[in-house]
């Protein structure tokens, strides 16, 4: 283990092979590696892009969902609303043909009447001239006792 | 028992296996001017290694989906990168693959550890090769030679971003300012001289001791026959204590080669500093 020329011969093979790696290995490998890192950090900022697209894309479409699901809320609610009109005017109408029959029925109603009465007391008066006619033997001149006939027969 | 029978065997087999592969530079005497050859060819081996893994990677490195030694020194790189960075204040091309190649280097060199302890040396014997220290790490050479080179890049890089003015001013005027001048200098020196030594002589000695205890449970069944009771006992020994050590010496070659690299980045940061 003394010292001896020995130490010169590796020191210089140390130094020859520094130089090698410096000049002909290390810049090669560092290289590579920048390139690498680079390209990984290219990588991960795509996938991150890519992220938030897709959260761009999930927003857009949930967006798009809220806003058909309101309008058909809002077309559903428009044809219950006609819906309920026509209903509506269906009643009316019919409560409104229902009264102007009942005012038809009611006005036959009342000039059948008046008829009838129109016809009891023409009948009336004949009756009645019958039994004055059978009372006083003789026959009554219609004519002449028109008023006194009339006056009769306004007082039935 | 064989182990109270061989001493001398054992004494034997521990100097062989920390014995050097050593030659002698032609025209040269004195121990200084030894080679180890063993340690160089080792060394030299995990910096092809790690040089053509390197490459290799590099060279095909793509920002798509990458392959998994990619990512593996992808992950390597990025970490001391990210250290370099939050360490060393200010950019310098240097530091990173510097701290990378030290790294995986001592990494490399201490996984030798965890080949069992006499499979390259019974190989080397085979093969007419007497001695053979199969860790560069684990020989003060190499980690010195490694530390003498952060040394000389601590100056290089203070100068670079001082200037040669203010890189030999600030010896004599930190840390207590120009009425100190010797005693800055004196402390500078020896902040200087200690930093390589303790780089050094921590990662060498956490080798050492390792290398040496894996030796140590080596030496359990060193001569055994399987004639002896003993033997059975000690190989259970032997295997439960080989199994714990190299568990626990993967922890130390990684966190090693860390320490090395992680204080490394600080003194060249230290150095680029102004005080």
């Amino acid at each position: 283990m003394n010292p001896n020329i020995t130490l010169v011969v590796q020191g210089l093979a140390f130094f020859a092979v520094a130089w090698i790696v410096m000049k002909y290995g290390w810049p090669h490998i560092i290289a590579a590696i920048e390139e690498r890192q680079a390209k990984i950090a290219e990588g991960l900022a795509a996938a991150d892009r890519a992220r938030q697209e897709l959260a761009d894309a999930d927003a857009r479409v949930a967006d798009e969902i809220r806003k058909a699901r309101s309008e058909a809320t809002a077309i559903i609610e428009k044809a219950t609303q006609q819906a309920n009109q026509l209903v509506e005017k269906a009643k009316t109408d019919a409560i409104v043909e229902g009264t102007k029959q009942k005012a038809i029925a009611a006005a036959e109603i009342e000039s059948m009447a008046h008829r009838a009465r129109e016809e009891l007391r023409g009948k009336v008066a004949a009756l009645a001239m019958a039994g004055a006619e059978k009372i006083l033997k003789r026959e009554i001149d219609a004519n002449a006792h028109k008023d006194l006939i009339d006056q009769l027969v306004s007082e039935i | 028992m064989s182990s109270e029978t061989a001493p001398a065997n054992m004494t034997e087999y521990i100097k062989h296996h920390l014995h050097h592969l050593q030659v002698q530079v032609p025209g040269t005497e004195g121990q200084f001017w030894l080679l180890n050859i063993d340690s160089i060819i080792f060394k030299l081996l995990a910096c092809v290694l790690f040089v053509w893994v390197f490459l290799r990677v590099s060279r095909r490195a793509t920002a798509g989906v990458p392959g998994k030694l990619q990512c593996a020194i992808e992950m390597v790189v990025g970490f001391v990168d990210g250290m370099v960075r939050e360490t060393f204040h200010g950019r310098s091309k240097l530091i990173a693959p510097l701290s990378l190649t030290i790294f995986g280097l001592v990494f490399l060199m201490n996984f030798m550890d965890m080949l069992p302890v006499d499979w390259l040396p019974a190989a080397g014997a085979a093969a007419g090769v007497h001695y053979l220290r199969v860790v560069p790490t684990a020989d003060i050479n190499t980690t010195f030679g490694m530390s003498i080179a952060v040394f000389l890049l601590i100056q290089y890089v203070g100068i670079k971003h001082k200037g040669v003015g203010g890189f030999f001013k600030e010896w004599f005027t930190a840390p207590f300012g120009p009425v100190f001048a010797p005693f800055n200098l004196l402390l500078r020196l020896i902040e200087e001289a200690v930093r390589p030594l303790s780089l050094s002589l921590r990662l060498f000695g956490n080798m050492y001791a390792g290398e040496l205890i894996f030796i140590l449970i080596a030496v359990l069944t060193l001569g055994a026959s399987l004639e002896h009771f003993s033997t059975y006992l000690l190989g259970v020994g032997q295997f439960i204590a080989g199994f714990v050590w190299t568990a626990f010496h993967i922890l130390i070659i990684v966190l090693q080669a860390f320490i090395f690299m992680t204080l490394t980045i600080v003194y060249l940061s230290m150095a680029a500093e102004h005080h």
